[in-house]
Protein backbone atom coordinates (compact mmCIF):
# COMPACT_ATOMS: atom_id res chain seq x y z
CA UNK A 1 0.00 0.00 0.00
CA UNK A 2 1.43 3.65 -0.52
CA UNK A 3 1.72 6.29 1.57
CA UNK A 4 -1.36 8.13 0.21
CA UNK A 5 -3.92 5.01 0.80
CA UNK A 6 -2.46 4.38 4.08
CA UNK A 7 -3.55 7.69 5.46
CA UNK A 8 -6.46 7.34 4.05
CA UNK A 9 -7.38 4.12 6.05
CA UNK A 10 -5.98 5.59 8.90
CA UNK A 11 -8.25 8.37 8.95
CA UNK A 12 -11.44 5.88 8.07
CA UNK A 13 -10.31 4.03 11.01
CA UNK A 14 -10.27 7.09 13.24
CA UNK A 15 -13.65 8.17 11.97
CA UNK A 16 -14.83 4.71 12.96
CA UNK A 17 -13.45 4.70 16.34
CA UNK A 18 -15.29 7.97 16.62
CA UNK A 19 -18.63 6.75 15.67
CA UNK A 20 -18.06 3.77 17.76
CA UNK A 21 -17.12 5.81 20.88
CA UNK A 22 -20.02 7.90 20.50
CA UNK A 23 -22.52 5.07 20.26
CA UNK A 24 -21.11 2.66 23.11
CA UNK A 25 -21.63 6.19 25.14
CA UNK A 26 -25.26 6.89 24.13
CA UNK A 27 -26.14 3.28 24.57
CA UNK A 28 -24.64 3.42 28.16
CA UNK A 29 -25.23 6.55 29.61
CA UNK A 30 -27.45 8.54 27.32
CA UNK A 31 -26.65 12.66 26.53
CA UNK A 32 -23.71 12.41 29.03
CA UNK A 33 -22.55 9.26 27.44
CA UNK A 34 -22.54 11.19 24.40
CA UNK A 35 -20.17 13.93 25.56
CA UNK A 36 -17.98 11.23 27.50
CA UNK A 37 -17.79 9.11 23.93
CA UNK A 38 -17.00 12.21 22.17
CA UNK A 39 -14.30 13.48 24.37
CA UNK A 40 -13.03 10.06 24.44
CA UNK A 41 -12.72 10.00 20.22
CA UNK A 42 -10.82 13.45 20.57
CA UNK A 43 -8.10 12.30 23.16
CA UNK A 44 -7.57 8.93 21.65
CA UNK A 45 -7.92 10.27 18.15
CA UNK A 46 -5.37 13.13 18.72
CA UNK A 47 -2.96 11.19 20.58
CA UNK A 48 -2.99 9.01 17.41
CA UNK A 49 -2.96 11.67 15.11
CA UNK A 50 0.12 12.96 17.08
CA UNK A 51 1.85 8.77 16.64
CA UNK A 52 0.74 8.29 13.24
CA UNK A 53 1.28 11.76 11.64
CA UNK A 54 4.88 12.06 10.13
CA UNK A 55 4.20 16.19 9.48
CA UNK A 56 5.88 17.24 13.10
CA UNK A 57 3.61 20.27 13.17
CA UNK A 58 0.54 17.77 12.33
CA UNK A 59 1.60 16.16 15.15
CA UNK A 60 1.81 18.56 17.58
CA UNK A 61 -1.65 20.04 16.48
CA UNK A 62 -3.84 17.01 16.87
CA UNK A 63 -2.41 17.36 20.78
CA UNK A 64 -4.89 20.08 20.91
CA UNK A 65 -7.69 17.52 20.57
CA UNK A 66 -6.15 15.10 22.61
CA UNK A 67 -6.00 18.51 25.70
CA UNK A 68 -9.55 19.29 25.13
CA UNK A 69 -10.85 15.94 25.25
CA UNK A 70 -8.99 15.56 28.89
CA UNK A 71 -10.43 18.56 29.81
CA UNK A 72 -14.10 17.56 29.00
CA UNK A 73 -13.43 14.71 30.95
CA UNK A 74 -13.01 17.06 33.91
CA UNK A 75 -16.24 19.24 33.06
CA UNK A 76 -18.10 15.81 32.98
CA UNK A 77 -16.36 14.60 36.25
CA UNK A 78 -17.63 18.54 38.09
CA UNK A 79 -13.96 19.33 38.15
CA UNK A 80 -14.67 22.77 36.18
CA UNK A 81 -11.86 24.58 37.38
CA UNK A 82 -9.16 21.67 36.27
CA UNK A 83 -11.04 21.49 33.12
CA UNK A 84 -10.58 25.53 32.25
CA UNK A 85 -6.87 25.36 33.89
CA UNK A 86 -6.27 22.14 31.61
CA UNK A 87 -7.43 24.16 28.13
CA UNK A 88 -5.79 27.45 29.36
CA UNK A 89 -2.38 25.91 30.69
CA UNK A 90 -1.99 23.15 27.96
CA UNK A 91 -3.45 24.77 24.99
CA UNK A 92 -3.37 28.20 25.72
CA UNK A 93 0.46 28.13 26.67
CA UNK A 94 2.26 24.67 26.39
CA UNK A 95 0.95 23.81 22.70
CA UNK A 96 1.58 27.52 22.24
CA UNK A 97 5.39 26.95 22.90
CA UNK A 98 5.75 23.33 22.10
CA UNK A 99 4.46 24.78 18.22
CA UNK A 100 7.09 27.80 18.35
CA UNK A 101 9.81 24.92 19.00
CA UNK A 102 8.29 22.73 16.37
CA UNK A 103 8.09 25.50 13.98
CA UNK A 104 11.56 26.54 14.17
CA UNK A 105 13.18 22.91 14.31
CA UNK A 106 14.37 21.68 10.59
CA UNK A 107 12.05 18.57 9.45
CA UNK A 108 13.37 15.22 9.78
CA UNK A 109 11.34 12.40 7.88
CA UNK A 110 13.61 9.92 8.91
CA UNK A 111 12.68 10.39 12.55
CA UNK A 112 9.01 10.09 12.18
CA UNK A 113 8.97 6.51 10.81
CA UNK A 114 6.24 4.17 12.18
CA UNK A 115 8.56 1.08 12.32
CA UNK A 116 11.00 2.93 14.55
CA UNK A 117 9.53 3.99 16.92
CA UNK A 118 7.08 1.18 17.75
CA UNK A 119 9.11 -0.94 20.10
CA UNK A 120 9.76 1.54 22.16
CA UNK A 121 6.33 2.97 21.61
CA UNK A 122 4.87 -0.74 22.49
CA UNK A 123 7.01 -0.90 25.80
CA UNK A 124 5.86 2.84 27.06
CA UNK A 125 2.37 2.33 26.40
CA UNK A 126 2.34 -0.91 28.19
CA UNK A 127 3.82 0.74 31.30
CA UNK A 128 1.28 3.04 30.90
CA UNK A 129 -1.73 1.32 30.58
CA UNK A 130 -0.24 -0.96 33.84
CA UNK A 131 -0.04 2.21 35.52
CA UNK A 132 -3.51 3.77 34.86
CA UNK A 133 -5.43 0.24 35.56
CA UNK A 134 -3.04 0.35 38.52
CA UNK A 135 -4.26 3.81 39.44
CA UNK A 136 -8.19 3.29 38.80
CA UNK A 137 -8.00 -0.10 40.74
CA UNK A 138 -6.84 1.94 44.44
CA UNK A 139 -8.57 5.45 43.59
CA UNK A 140 -11.83 5.71 45.27
CA UNK A 141 -14.76 6.73 42.59
CA UNK A 142 -17.65 8.33 44.91
CA UNK A 143 -20.19 6.80 42.30
CA UNK A 144 -22.83 5.18 44.82
CA UNK A 145 -24.94 7.18 47.77
CA UNK A 146 -23.06 9.44 49.94
CA UNK A 147 -20.99 11.02 47.75
CA UNK A 148 -19.91 14.31 49.43
CA UNK A 149 -19.24 16.41 46.54
CA UNK A 150 -22.94 15.07 44.55
CA UNK A 151 -24.70 16.53 47.77
CA UNK A 152 -22.89 19.64 47.94
CA UNK A 153 -23.63 20.11 44.14
CA UNK A 154 -27.22 19.41 44.08
CA UNK A 155 -27.76 22.11 46.98
CA UNK A 156 -25.92 24.55 44.61
CA UNK A 157 -23.10 25.33 47.54
CA UNK A 158 -20.03 23.36 46.21
CA UNK A 159 -17.40 25.92 44.47
CA UNK A 160 -13.88 24.01 42.84
CA UNK A 161 -12.04 27.46 43.22
CA UNK A 162 -13.09 27.19 46.96
CA UNK A 163 -12.19 23.99 47.58
CA UNK A 164 -9.02 24.26 46.17
CA UNK A 165 -8.62 27.79 48.22
CA UNK A 166 -9.08 26.16 51.83
CA UNK A 167 -6.61 23.67 50.71
CA UNK A 168 -4.25 26.22 49.94
CA UNK A 169 -4.59 28.53 52.73
CA UNK A 170 -6.02 26.13 55.30
CA UNK A 171 -4.82 23.35 57.87
CA UNK A 172 -3.04 21.88 54.38
CA UNK A 173 -1.13 24.74 53.66
CA UNK A 174 -0.47 22.95 50.12
CA UNK A 175 0.36 26.92 49.47
CA UNK A 176 3.93 26.04 50.41
CA UNK A 177 4.52 23.07 48.42
CA UNK A 178 3.00 25.26 45.07
CA UNK A 179 5.22 28.20 45.80
CA UNK A 180 8.36 26.03 46.38
CA UNK A 181 7.47 24.09 42.51
CA UNK A 182 7.00 27.32 41.38
CA UNK A 183 10.12 28.89 42.40
CA UNK A 184 12.18 25.91 40.90
CA UNK A 185 10.40 26.10 37.58
CA UNK A 186 11.49 30.37 37.64
CA UNK A 187 14.94 29.48 38.18
CA UNK A 188 14.53 26.49 35.04
CA UNK A 189 13.18 28.98 33.10
CA UNK A 190 15.62 31.76 34.12
CA UNK A 191 19.17 29.60 33.91
CA UNK A 192 17.77 27.71 30.32
CA UNK A 193 17.42 31.70 28.99
CA UNK A 194 21.07 32.50 30.51
CA UNK A 195 22.31 29.44 28.94
CA UNK A 196 20.96 29.86 25.75
CA UNK A 197 21.90 33.61 25.46
CA UNK A 198 25.28 32.55 26.52
CA UNK A 199 26.33 30.08 23.95
CA UNK A 200 24.36 32.39 21.29
CA UNK A 201 27.30 34.91 22.24
CA UNK A 202 29.79 32.65 22.20
CA UNK A 203 28.98 31.99 18.70
CA UNK A 204 29.00 35.12 17.21
CA UNK A 205 31.29 37.49 19.58
CA UNK A 206 30.01 41.08 18.62
CA UNK A 207 32.17 44.53 18.75
CA UNK A 208 31.85 46.20 22.57
CA UNK A 209 29.69 42.83 23.57
CA UNK A 210 31.10 42.24 27.32
CA UNK B 1 -11.33 -5.57 36.32
CA UNK B 2 -13.75 -4.56 33.80
CA UNK B 3 -16.08 -3.10 35.97
CA UNK B 4 -13.73 -0.73 37.67
CA UNK B 5 -12.46 0.04 33.89
CA UNK B 6 -16.02 1.47 33.56
CA UNK B 7 -16.63 2.91 37.26
CA UNK B 8 -15.99 6.49 35.31
CA UNK B 9 -18.22 6.05 33.41
CA UNK B 10 -21.00 5.76 36.69
CA UNK B 11 -19.76 8.94 38.22
CA UNK B 12 -19.87 10.63 34.74
CA UNK B 13 -23.97 9.71 34.91
CA UNK B 14 -24.11 10.72 38.54
CA UNK B 15 -22.66 13.83 38.00
CA UNK B 16 -24.38 14.97 34.72
CA UNK B 17 -27.63 13.92 36.63
CA UNK B 18 -26.95 16.98 39.40
CA UNK B 19 -25.64 19.48 36.87
CA UNK B 20 -28.07 22.53 36.81
CA UNK B 21 -28.82 22.67 33.42
CA UNK B 22 -28.84 26.19 31.26
CA UNK B 23 -32.59 28.01 30.49
CA UNK B 24 -32.83 26.20 27.57
CA UNK B 25 -32.11 22.92 28.75
CA UNK B 26 -34.90 23.44 31.23
CA UNK B 27 -37.41 24.95 28.80
CA UNK B 28 -37.04 22.59 26.46
CA UNK B 29 -37.15 19.41 28.98
CA UNK B 30 -40.60 21.03 29.89
CA UNK B 31 -42.05 21.16 26.59
CA UNK B 32 -40.74 17.72 25.28
CA UNK B 33 -43.44 14.90 24.18
CA UNK B 34 -42.81 11.75 25.50
CA UNK B 35 -42.12 10.05 22.64
CA UNK B 36 -38.54 11.94 22.38
CA UNK B 37 -35.75 10.20 24.70
CA UNK B 38 -34.48 12.20 27.54
CA UNK B 39 -30.92 12.46 26.12
CA UNK B 40 -31.92 14.59 23.16
CA UNK B 41 -33.27 17.57 25.44
CA UNK B 42 -29.47 18.55 26.20
CA UNK B 43 -27.84 18.23 22.44
CA UNK B 44 -30.80 20.23 21.34
CA UNK B 45 -30.09 22.95 23.96
CA UNK B 46 -26.32 23.03 23.43
CA UNK B 47 -27.64 23.38 19.41
CA UNK B 48 -29.70 26.30 19.85
CA UNK B 49 -27.27 27.75 22.05
CA UNK B 50 -24.45 27.61 19.61
CA UNK B 51 -27.16 29.04 17.26
CA UNK B 52 -27.75 31.62 19.14
CA UNK B 53 -23.62 32.40 20.48
CA UNK B 54 -22.99 32.39 16.40
CA UNK B 55 -25.75 34.96 15.82
CA UNK B 56 -24.38 37.18 18.55
CA UNK B 57 -20.91 36.90 17.31
CA UNK B 58 -21.93 37.60 13.76
CA UNK B 59 -24.21 40.64 14.72
CA UNK B 60 -21.19 42.25 16.44
CA UNK B 61 -18.71 41.73 14.24
CA UNK B 62 -21.25 43.37 11.57
CA UNK B 63 -21.74 46.27 13.76
CA UNK B 64 -17.95 46.55 14.67
CA UNK B 65 -16.80 46.57 11.46
CA UNK B 66 -19.16 49.34 10.49
CA UNK B 67 -18.61 51.26 13.37
CA UNK B 68 -14.69 50.84 13.05
CA UNK B 69 -15.09 52.19 9.67
CA UNK B 70 -17.19 55.44 10.88
CA UNK B 71 -15.15 55.82 13.75
CA UNK B 72 -11.73 55.72 11.57
CA UNK B 73 -13.46 57.87 8.91
CA UNK B 74 -14.05 60.80 11.25
CA UNK B 75 -11.24 60.48 13.03
CA UNK B 76 -9.23 61.38 9.77
CA UNK B 77 -12.64 63.81 8.71
CA UNK B 78 -14.28 61.49 6.23
CA UNK B 79 -17.50 60.20 6.13
CA UNK B 80 -16.82 56.54 5.72
CA UNK B 81 -19.57 54.68 4.13
CA UNK B 82 -22.40 56.63 3.30
CA UNK B 83 -24.67 54.89 0.65
CA UNK B 84 -25.81 52.00 1.59
CA UNK B 85 -28.56 52.92 4.17
CA UNK B 86 -28.63 55.42 6.92
CA UNK B 87 -25.16 56.62 7.07
CA UNK B 88 -24.06 53.52 5.44
CA UNK B 89 -25.45 51.03 8.15
CA UNK B 90 -26.50 47.90 5.71
CA UNK B 91 -22.47 48.28 4.76
CA UNK B 92 -21.32 45.28 6.84
CA UNK B 93 -24.23 43.42 5.09
CA UNK B 94 -23.43 44.21 1.20
CA UNK B 95 -19.89 42.86 2.62
CA UNK B 96 -20.74 40.00 4.27
CA UNK B 97 -22.78 39.09 0.24
CA UNK B 98 -19.37 40.51 -1.27
CA UNK B 99 -17.08 37.68 0.79
CA UNK B 100 -19.67 34.90 0.68
CA UNK B 101 -19.12 35.59 -3.70
CA UNK B 102 -15.53 35.88 -3.43
CA UNK B 103 -13.36 32.70 -4.78
CA UNK B 104 -12.38 30.55 -2.27
CA UNK B 105 -8.46 30.30 -3.02
CA UNK B 106 -5.96 27.58 -0.82
CA UNK B 107 -2.67 28.37 -1.98
CA UNK B 108 -1.16 25.37 -3.85
CA UNK B 109 1.91 24.74 -1.25
CA UNK B 110 -0.41 24.96 1.89
CA UNK B 111 -1.58 22.58 4.22
CA UNK B 112 -5.15 21.96 2.84
CA UNK B 113 -6.25 20.33 6.29
CA UNK B 114 -4.93 22.80 8.68
CA UNK B 115 -5.21 25.76 6.30
CA UNK B 116 -9.27 24.60 6.42
CA UNK B 117 -9.25 24.18 9.71
CA UNK B 118 -7.98 27.49 11.50
CA UNK B 119 -10.42 29.61 10.78
CA UNK B 120 -13.26 27.27 12.57
CA UNK B 121 -10.74 26.57 15.22
CA UNK B 122 -10.71 30.73 15.94
CA UNK B 123 -14.25 31.21 15.49
CA UNK B 124 -15.38 28.30 17.32
CA UNK B 125 -13.16 29.58 20.45
CA UNK B 126 -14.71 32.94 20.23
CA UNK B 127 -18.23 31.70 20.38
CA UNK B 128 -17.27 29.13 23.25
CA UNK B 129 -16.02 31.79 26.06
CA UNK B 130 -19.67 33.86 24.20
CA UNK B 131 -22.01 31.12 26.29
CA UNK B 132 -20.72 32.84 29.43
CA UNK B 133 -21.50 36.52 28.61
CA UNK B 134 -25.00 36.91 30.25
CA UNK B 135 -27.24 38.99 28.53
CA UNK B 136 -29.27 40.03 31.72
CA UNK B 137 -29.24 38.67 35.51
CA UNK B 138 -31.76 36.43 34.50
CA UNK B 139 -31.02 35.71 31.23
CA UNK B 140 -27.96 33.53 29.59
CA UNK B 141 -26.55 30.83 28.54
CA UNK B 142 -25.22 29.30 31.25
CA UNK B 143 -24.20 30.91 34.56
CA UNK B 144 -20.69 29.63 35.22
CA UNK B 145 -19.64 29.60 38.44
CA UNK B 146 -15.56 29.98 37.01
CA UNK B 147 -16.71 32.24 34.67
CA UNK B 148 -14.09 34.70 33.92
CA UNK B 149 -11.76 31.97 34.17
CA UNK B 150 -13.73 30.49 31.38
CA UNK B 151 -13.76 33.03 28.92
CA UNK B 152 -10.09 33.38 29.78
CA UNK B 153 -9.34 29.70 28.92
CA UNK B 154 -11.59 29.65 25.63
CA UNK B 155 -9.89 32.51 24.47
CA UNK B 156 -6.62 31.47 24.68
CA UNK B 157 -7.29 28.65 22.39
CA UNK B 158 -7.08 31.73 19.66
CA UNK B 159 -3.83 31.80 19.40
CA UNK B 160 -3.40 27.82 18.23
CA UNK B 161 -5.53 28.97 15.68
CA UNK B 162 -3.98 31.96 14.30
CA UNK B 163 -0.58 29.53 14.48
CA UNK B 164 -2.31 27.11 12.30
CA UNK B 165 -3.25 29.89 10.39
CA UNK B 166 0.46 31.20 9.42
CA UNK B 167 2.09 27.95 9.79
CA UNK B 168 -0.68 26.12 7.13
CA UNK B 169 -0.49 29.71 4.81
CA UNK B 170 3.23 28.10 3.95
CA UNK B 171 4.24 31.63 3.31
CA UNK B 172 6.93 33.66 5.12
CA UNK B 173 4.66 36.71 5.85
CA UNK B 174 2.06 34.39 7.54
CA UNK B 175 4.64 32.57 9.65
CA UNK B 176 6.20 35.60 10.65
CA UNK B 177 2.81 36.88 11.77
CA UNK B 178 1.68 33.43 13.91
CA UNK B 179 4.88 33.63 15.48
CA UNK B 180 4.40 37.11 16.66
CA UNK B 181 1.14 36.06 17.99
CA UNK B 182 2.19 33.51 19.67
CA UNK B 183 4.83 35.50 21.42
CA UNK B 184 3.01 38.22 21.97
CA UNK B 185 -0.48 36.99 23.70
CA UNK B 186 1.32 33.95 25.91
CA UNK B 187 3.33 37.29 26.69
CA UNK B 188 0.15 39.20 27.54
CA UNK B 189 -1.91 36.48 29.28
CA UNK B 190 -0.16 36.77 32.16
CA UNK B 191 -0.99 40.69 33.07
CA UNK B 192 -4.25 39.98 31.85
CA UNK B 193 -4.86 37.18 34.37
CA UNK B 194 -3.02 39.05 37.65
CA UNK B 195 -5.08 42.27 36.48
CA UNK B 196 -8.38 41.07 36.87
CA UNK B 197 -7.55 38.89 40.10
CA UNK B 198 -7.46 42.63 41.64
CA UNK B 199 -11.53 42.67 41.01
CA UNK B 200 -11.65 39.26 41.44
CA UNK B 201 -10.75 39.80 45.40
CA UNK B 202 -12.77 42.27 45.89
CA UNK B 203 -15.54 40.98 44.23
CA UNK B 204 -14.62 37.45 46.07
CA UNK B 205 -15.95 35.64 43.07
CA UNK B 206 -15.64 34.67 39.23
CA UNK B 207 -18.65 34.43 38.39
CA UNK B 208 -19.82 37.55 35.92
CA UNK B 209 -23.51 37.66 37.76
CA UNK B 210 -22.41 37.43 41.11
CA UNK B 211 -19.46 40.42 40.27
CA UNK B 212 -22.13 42.76 38.83
CA UNK B 213 -24.45 42.27 41.93
CA UNK B 214 -21.60 43.07 44.29
CA UNK B 215 -21.66 46.48 42.50
CA UNK B 216 -25.26 47.33 42.88
CA UNK B 217 -26.89 50.19 45.35
CA UNK B 218 -25.20 53.90 45.20
CA UNK B 219 -27.75 55.18 42.36
CA UNK B 220 -26.04 52.36 40.14
CA UNK B 221 -22.73 54.49 39.65
CA UNK B 222 -21.05 55.06 43.41
CA UNK B 223 -20.38 51.65 43.87
CA UNK B 224 -18.64 50.20 40.61
CA UNK B 225 -15.67 48.75 41.86
CA UNK B 226 -13.05 51.36 39.58
CA UNK B 227 -13.44 54.34 42.17
CA UNK B 228 -10.66 54.76 44.32
CA UNK B 229 -12.80 54.66 47.43
CA UNK B 230 -13.76 50.65 46.87
CA UNK B 231 -9.96 49.53 46.42
CA UNK B 232 -7.09 52.19 45.27
CA UNK B 233 -4.99 49.97 43.17
CA UNK B 234 -8.49 49.08 40.75
CA UNK B 235 -8.08 51.96 38.42
CA UNK B 236 -4.08 51.10 37.84
CA UNK B 237 -5.27 47.50 37.34
CA UNK B 238 -7.15 48.33 35.26
CA UNK B 239 -5.21 50.73 33.03
CA UNK B 240 -2.82 47.30 33.14
CA UNK B 241 -6.19 45.15 32.04
CA UNK B 242 -6.82 47.55 29.21
CA UNK B 243 -3.45 47.24 27.44
CA UNK B 244 -3.29 43.56 27.95
CA UNK B 245 -6.89 43.37 26.27
CA UNK B 246 -5.39 45.23 23.56
CA UNK B 247 -2.61 42.94 22.91
CA UNK B 248 -4.63 40.17 23.39
CA UNK B 249 -6.87 41.05 20.98
CA UNK B 250 -3.99 41.85 18.58
CA UNK B 251 -5.41 45.58 17.91
CA UNK B 252 -3.40 48.36 17.40
CA UNK B 253 -1.31 49.55 18.58
CA UNK B 254 -0.35 45.89 19.33
CA UNK B 255 -1.20 44.27 15.50
CA UNK B 256 2.10 42.45 14.97
CA UNK B 257 1.01 39.57 13.93
CA UNK B 258 -1.27 41.27 11.02
CA UNK B 259 0.95 44.17 10.65
CA UNK B 260 0.07 45.52 6.84
CA UNK B 261 3.29 47.69 6.90
CA UNK B 262 5.87 44.96 7.33
CA UNK B 263 4.03 41.60 6.70
CA UNK B 264 1.57 42.56 4.03
CA UNK B 265 -1.30 41.26 6.11
CA UNK B 266 0.39 38.85 8.96
CA UNK B 267 -1.08 35.47 9.07
CA UNK B 268 -3.96 36.50 6.76
CA UNK B 269 -2.10 37.17 4.04
CA UNK B 270 -3.34 33.82 2.31
CA UNK B 271 -6.36 33.94 2.98
CA UNK B 272 -9.57 35.11 0.86
CA UNK B 273 -13.39 35.53 1.18
CA UNK B 274 -15.32 33.91 3.38
CA UNK B 275 -12.46 32.52 5.73
CA UNK B 276 -10.47 35.69 5.97
CA UNK B 277 -13.88 37.30 7.11
CA UNK B 278 -13.74 34.53 10.04
CA UNK B 279 -10.68 36.30 11.46
CA UNK B 280 -12.14 38.98 11.78
CA UNK B 281 -15.52 38.18 13.13
CA UNK B 282 -13.16 36.53 15.87
CA UNK B 283 -11.44 39.82 16.10
CA UNK B 284 -14.30 41.89 16.69
CA UNK B 285 -16.26 39.34 18.97
CA UNK B 286 -13.17 38.76 21.07
CA UNK B 287 -12.80 42.84 21.38
CA UNK B 288 -16.22 42.89 22.46
CA UNK B 289 -16.28 39.92 25.49
CA UNK B 290 -13.30 41.59 26.89
CA UNK B 291 -14.55 44.78 27.04
CA UNK B 292 -17.65 43.33 28.59
CA UNK B 293 -15.97 41.36 30.95
CA UNK B 294 -13.71 44.94 31.82
CA UNK B 295 -17.01 46.37 32.69
CA UNK B 296 -18.38 43.36 34.94
CA UNK B 297 -15.27 44.00 37.07
CA UNK B 298 -15.05 47.56 36.83
CA UNK B 299 -17.44 49.59 35.90
CA UNK B 300 -20.51 48.14 36.92
CA UNK B 301 -21.49 44.94 35.03
CA UNK B 302 -25.64 45.38 34.85
CA UNK B 303 -25.53 48.49 37.33
CA UNK B 304 -26.55 51.87 35.98
CA UNK B 305 -28.51 54.51 36.92
CA UNK B 306 -31.19 53.11 33.75
CA UNK B 307 -31.16 49.81 36.11
CA UNK B 308 -31.65 51.56 39.52
CA UNK B 309 -35.07 53.13 37.81
CA UNK B 310 -36.08 49.78 36.00
CA UNK B 311 -35.71 48.23 39.66
CA UNK B 312 -37.64 50.08 41.32
CA UNK B 313 -40.66 49.67 38.76
CA UNK B 314 -40.53 45.91 40.51
CA UNK B 315 -41.30 44.43 36.62
CA UNK B 316 -38.63 41.53 36.20
CA UNK B 317 -38.76 41.74 32.37
CA UNK B 318 -38.10 46.03 32.37
CA UNK B 319 -35.06 45.03 34.47
CA UNK B 320 -33.32 41.93 32.39
CA UNK B 321 -34.26 44.42 29.53
CA UNK B 322 -32.75 48.04 31.40
CA UNK B 323 -29.49 45.34 31.81
CA UNK B 324 -28.96 44.10 28.80
CA UNK B 325 -29.18 47.64 27.13
CA UNK B 326 -26.54 49.23 30.30
CA UNK B 327 -24.24 45.67 29.36
CA UNK B 328 -24.47 45.92 25.55
CA UNK B 329 -23.65 49.99 25.52
CA UNK B 330 -21.14 49.49 28.07
CA UNK B 331 -19.35 46.72 25.83
CA UNK B 332 -19.50 48.99 22.78
CA UNK B 333 -18.21 52.24 24.79
CA UNK B 334 -15.47 49.60 25.27
CA UNK B 335 -14.93 48.77 21.43
CA UNK B 336 -15.86 52.53 20.99
CA UNK B 337 -12.68 53.23 23.34
CA UNK B 338 -10.26 50.77 21.05
CA UNK B 339 -11.33 52.12 17.98
CA UNK B 340 -10.34 55.78 18.90
CA UNK B 341 -6.85 54.32 20.27
CA UNK B 342 -6.61 52.44 16.92
CA UNK B 343 -6.56 55.69 14.86
CA UNK B 344 -5.03 57.28 17.01
CA UNK B 345 -1.55 55.68 18.20
CA UNK B 346 1.39 54.66 16.05
CA UNK B 347 2.32 50.43 16.44
CA UNK B 348 5.06 49.74 18.43
CA UNK B 349 7.57 47.47 17.51
CA UNK B 350 7.59 43.61 18.39
CA UNK B 351 10.41 43.66 20.64
CA UNK B 352 8.82 46.64 22.72
CA UNK B 353 5.66 44.48 22.80
CA UNK B 354 7.64 41.60 24.29
CA UNK B 355 9.67 43.95 26.55
CA UNK B 356 6.59 46.16 28.44
CA UNK B 357 4.64 42.61 28.44
CA UNK B 358 7.15 40.84 30.54
CA UNK B 359 9.61 44.11 32.23
CA UNK B 360 7.01 46.28 33.13
CA UNK B 361 3.61 44.82 33.07
CA UNK B 362 3.63 41.85 34.79
CA UNK B 363 5.65 43.16 37.84
CA UNK B 364 3.16 46.33 37.84
CA UNK B 365 0.28 43.52 38.08
CA UNK B 366 1.88 41.63 40.47
CA UNK B 367 2.27 45.19 42.48
CA UNK B 368 -1.34 45.68 42.25
CA UNK B 369 -2.37 42.41 43.30
CA UNK B 370 -0.39 42.63 46.32
CA UNK B 371 -1.45 46.11 46.94
CA UNK B 372 -4.89 45.58 46.54
CA UNK B 373 -5.16 42.65 48.93
CA UNK B 374 -3.01 44.89 51.63
CA UNK B 375 -6.34 46.87 51.20
CA UNK B 376 -8.93 44.51 51.20
CA UNK B 377 -7.10 42.68 54.37
CA UNK B 378 -6.35 45.77 56.84
CA UNK B 379 -8.28 49.08 55.60
CA UNK B 380 -11.68 47.68 53.87
CA UNK B 381 -12.69 46.16 57.00
CA UNK B 382 -12.63 49.22 58.81
CA UNK B 383 -14.13 51.67 55.99
CA UNK B 384 -17.58 51.90 56.96
CA UNK B 385 -18.79 52.08 52.83
CA UNK B 386 -16.94 48.90 52.46
CA UNK B 387 -18.62 46.67 55.26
Amino acid sequence: MDQVMLQRAFYGALALLTLTALGIGLAMAGASGVAFGLFTAMTLGGALVCVWERSVVRSAFSLMATFTGVSGYFVLLEADFLAMAQILIYVGGILALLLFGVMLCPPDMEERQLKRVLPGLGIVGAAVAWLSMEVAGSARWYVDAGAPVGDALAEGEFSNARQIGVGFLGIDQYVVAFELAAIVLTVALVAAVYIARRSSVDLEPREGDA
Amino acid sequence: MFSLAFAPLDAVRTAAAQVQGSQINDFLGEVKPDFVPGWAVPLTAAAIAVGIAMAIVSLIAMIGTWLERKVSGHIQCRYGPMRVGWHGWLQPLVDGIKLLLKEDMIPKGADRVLFVLAPAIVLASVMAAMVAFPLGPGFYFADINLGIFFILAMTSTTTIGVVMAGWSSNSKWSLYGAMREAAQVVAYEIPLGISLLVPIMVAGTFNLIEASNGQGGGLGIFNWYIWPWVNPFMLPAFLLFFVAILAETKRAPFDLPEAESELVAGFLTEYSGIRWSFFFMEEYAAMFLYCVVGSFFFFGGFESPLTSIARTTDVNVLIQVAAATTIILKGFAGLFLMMWLRWTLPRVRIDQVMTMGYKYLTPLALACVFGAALFEAFLAPVLPWRS
